[in-house]
């Protein structure tokens, strides 16, 4: 095993900041550990922005990439995660992988288990799929997003841009507009939100809004214009366009007539919001591109940094244990 | 220059203050209160009744002809036009055509060319002028569906019109189950099929918070279900039409396809419940659900007709025939004709109220005439009170003041 290169000045706290053992969500983090995984992160936005020399704590360490579920920027935010920490990544697709040819996904873990990777970052189209997996392999397991479920990483990264332009989250009114129903996202973003104590709304039709949802912590809206006013960030998530066309919603004209982020709403209720999207986004429907390309007030462009660094900090802090890390072991 | 209408020695009919001898004052297309001005235009009304004008929710068709010769100056139709009026086009179009004499509320279609399965614009037809929206002739099947569009209804405030009939039970039925459709061997569906469609509405409608209004309740278990939803505070109205308070499945003998309406006309028991349903205000309006269908559609085997009535001519005098036998007040016969047809449209009018548009109509109650099928006014005369000898007369109409020729 290695050791990592400390750099000078920065302190390594124990293990103890952080007992757990895969990163399966953002429910079950208490707001300080949160918080720890935001900082980790904030030593690396800088490393990546002035390409310092090559970190390679994690060299000789195998990181399998399985995607079950199509993705590109999630992929690739991870490929280049662990490759700037020196990792051999290696991607396993949907496509390619043997679940197509029937293989339980019990047995899939079992493979990649056997393999003996070093760390697993897993993306899959059902909910709880990840911590399935996490329970039969013995190295720690990243969810990548999991069904409707989680995708803790964005949630980090979101709440890292968040700190980072407004500084600070606690009492900041974040509104989260558009299909919560189907978005893991979503659910992360609340969780993550809340703990940070902020004030968090969440805003859809009825029938794209998750049902008690309010359990959670945060004001349900139906009324876009209502929700948004005084916000300090809006955050759009993006409508499948199978979701456009009748099920949940009558057809994106109309959910941009209801639910679309111009610069009219933005102007009227929150002018000087922050303007956040996971992406990819549909231009001209949940937003317009005059907003998405906000030169002051859109954090979009900045949400992908942050991504990355909030992923190196994650496969770091996960795999101090292994490398024997002073103060984890 | 003001436009100023004095009526005097009135029998003023108001659904919210009751029944008064007075006059009434409309100035500028609005009801007024205080002094005529001094070029005032008096109608002596001799006595007889003025009365808030019809508001015909629910209708098929537009029929100029027929409103004028029922005294309705505010339809809102069904969504099953062609074409459907489940784009905004076609709902803004309806909504300026009849102005202003007739003024067109489009009842918009809450699913896509009411196929029952993906969500229709509804802002954007709200938007176009539509003030309801609604299921059509027929029923949401799917569930899944019901309730996605019963919480995006409310999400918009709008009220779901819809026609509650269990699609499946009946499917090619054209009468309802019992004696006569059995003697006249006519495919029928049993009256549940509609309980059962409410039900299901009501626990939707229920669990949204959404605003219900079923088009037509006919059945006594129907009846009682709205009864005990009304009771916990579900935010459900219903209608219905004179023909399913005058009459009863007997009414189709001899294969009077005047009589094949939608909802079929029920049992006798049916119609004793209606009509308790209407003394007890469990039923919330009248209307005609009027349905003009000419001889090709209507001179065929009683299965092969088209379903539907064209009472809208007829509704006013049919209505004072149940009021003259005692179901309820003048001033509620007006409550179910006017003002709450227009409450559910989210109209401020139906009403003789100072503010309120100057809609209103002189009858003679006792005036005789016999409901005739050829010289009914409008596009046809598809009735099944055809040969009916009825008592009120519409005399003269006012919309926003102004007298219609």
């Amino acid at each position: 095993m290695t050791q990592s290169d400390h750099r000078p000045g920065t302190l390594i706290p124990g293990g103890a900041v952080f007992p757990h053992r895969h990163l399966t969500g953002i429910e079950g983090l208490q707001p300080h550990e949160i918080t720890f995984l935001l900082d980790e992160a904030e030593t690396w936005v800088e490393a990546n922005r002035t390409r310092a020399a090559p970190d390679r704590r994690l060299a000789g360490f195998t990181q399998i990439n399985a995607f079950f579920e199509n993705s590109t920027r999630t992929l690739l935010s991870f490929e280049i995660a662990g490759k700037r920490l020196g990792a051999d990544v290696v991607n396993m697709h949907a496509a390619q992988s043997s679940v197509k040819k029937g293989e339980t996904l019990i047995d899939t873990a079992q493979t990649l288990n056997a393999m003996r990777a070093d760390v697993i970052v897993i993306r899959h189209m059902s909910s709880g799929a990840v911590r399935l997996i996490a329970d039969k392999v013995d190295c720690p397991v990243l969810n990548a997003g999991d069904g409707r479920h989680e995708h803790p990483t964005q949630a980090l990264l979101d709440a890292l841009t968040i700190r980072h332009r407004l500084g600070g989250i606690a009492h900041k009114r974040v509104v989260i507009c558009g299909d919560l129903l189907h978005s893991r996202v979503a659910r992360s973003n609340i969780l993550a939100l809340t703990a940070l104590a902020a004030e968090v709304r969440v805003c859809a039709p009825s029938t794209l809004m998750p049902p008690a949802i309010e359990r959670f912590g945060v004001t349900a809206f139906t009324d876009f214009d209502r929700a948004m006013e005084g916000a300090d960030v809006v955050m759009m998530l993006r409508l499948q366009t199978e979701r456009m066309a009748g099920g949940y919603v009558p057809s994106s004209r109309e959910y941009h007539l209801r639910y679309g982020l111009t610069l009219e709403r933005l102007a009227k209720h929150a002018p000087n919001a922050l303007i956040m999207h996971p992406g990819p986004m549909n231009r001209g429907v949940e937003i317009d591109s005059a907003v998405a390309d906000h030169v002051e007030q859109s954090a979009i462009t900045e949400q992908v940094q942050m991504g990355v660094a909030v992923r190196m900090a994650c496969l770091d802090v996960l795999t101090r244990r292994a490398r024997g890390v002073e103060g984890w072991a | 220059m003001t436009r100023a209408v004095l009526f005097t020695d009135a029998r003023l009919i108001c659904p919210e203050r009751g029944e008064r001898e007075g006059e009434l004052l409309i100035v500028d297309g609005v009801i007024a209160d205080g002094a005529a001005p001094a070029d005032v235009v008096r109608v002596d009304c001799r006595g007889k009744l003025l009365a808030p004008a019809l508001i015909d929710v629910g209708v098929a068709r537009i029929d100029r002809a027929a409103a004028r010769a029922g005294g309705i100056v505010r339809v809102a139709p069904m969504p099953d036009q062609v074409p459907v009026l489940d784009e905004p086009g076609a709902v803004q179009r309806l909504a300026l055509i009849g102005r202003p004499d007739l003024w067109i509320h489009p009842i918009a279609a809450a699913t896509r060319g009411l196929a029952g399965a993906d969500l229709a614009e509804m802002a954007i037809c709200l938007s176009a002028g539509a003030r309801a929206v609604g299921t059509g002739r027929g029923w949401i099947a799917d569930s899944g569906v019901m309730h996605r569009v019963l919480g995006y209804a409310r999400d918009l405030d709008v009220v779901v019109i819809t026609h509650a009939e269990d699609g499946g039970l009946t499917s090619g039925a054209v009468a309802s189950e019992g004696e006569t459709a059995s003697r006249l061997g006519l495919p029928a569906a049993p009256a549940v099929a509609e309980a059962l469609a409410i039900a299901r509405d009501l626990m939707l409608a229920e669990e949204t918070g959404a605003r219900l209004h079923l088009r037509a309740v006919t059945t006594a278990a129907g009846f009682a279900l709205v009864r005990a939803a009304k009771a916990r505070g579900v935010r459900v109205t219903c209608g219905i039409t004179p023909a399913h308070l005058l009459l009863s499945d007997n009414a189709m003998s001899d294969f009077r396809t005047f009589a094949h309406l939608s909802p079929p006309l029920r049992s006798e028991t049916d119609r004793h419940a209606a009509l308790a349903a209407l003394a007890d205000g469990t039923i919330d309006l009248l209307c005609s659900g009027h349905d003009p269908r000419g001889p090709e559609e209507k001179r065929l085997p009683f299965a092969d007709a088209s379903s539907g009535a064209a009472d809208a001519a007829a509704l006013l005098a049919l209505g004072l025939g149940l009021a003259r036998d005692g179901r309820m007040s003048l001033p509620r016969l007006f409550a179910l004709l006017a003002r709450a047809p227009a409450a559910l449209l989210g109209l401020e009018t139906g009403a003789l109220l100072p503010g309120l548009p100057g809609d209103v109509i002189l009858v003679d109650p006792d005036a005789p005439w016999r409901i005739d099928a050829d010289t009914l006014p409008g596009k046809a005369g598809n009735t099944p009170f055809d040969g009916l000898p009825v008592q009120g007369k519409l005399l003269r109409m006012w919309k926003g003041g102004r007298e219609l020729v």
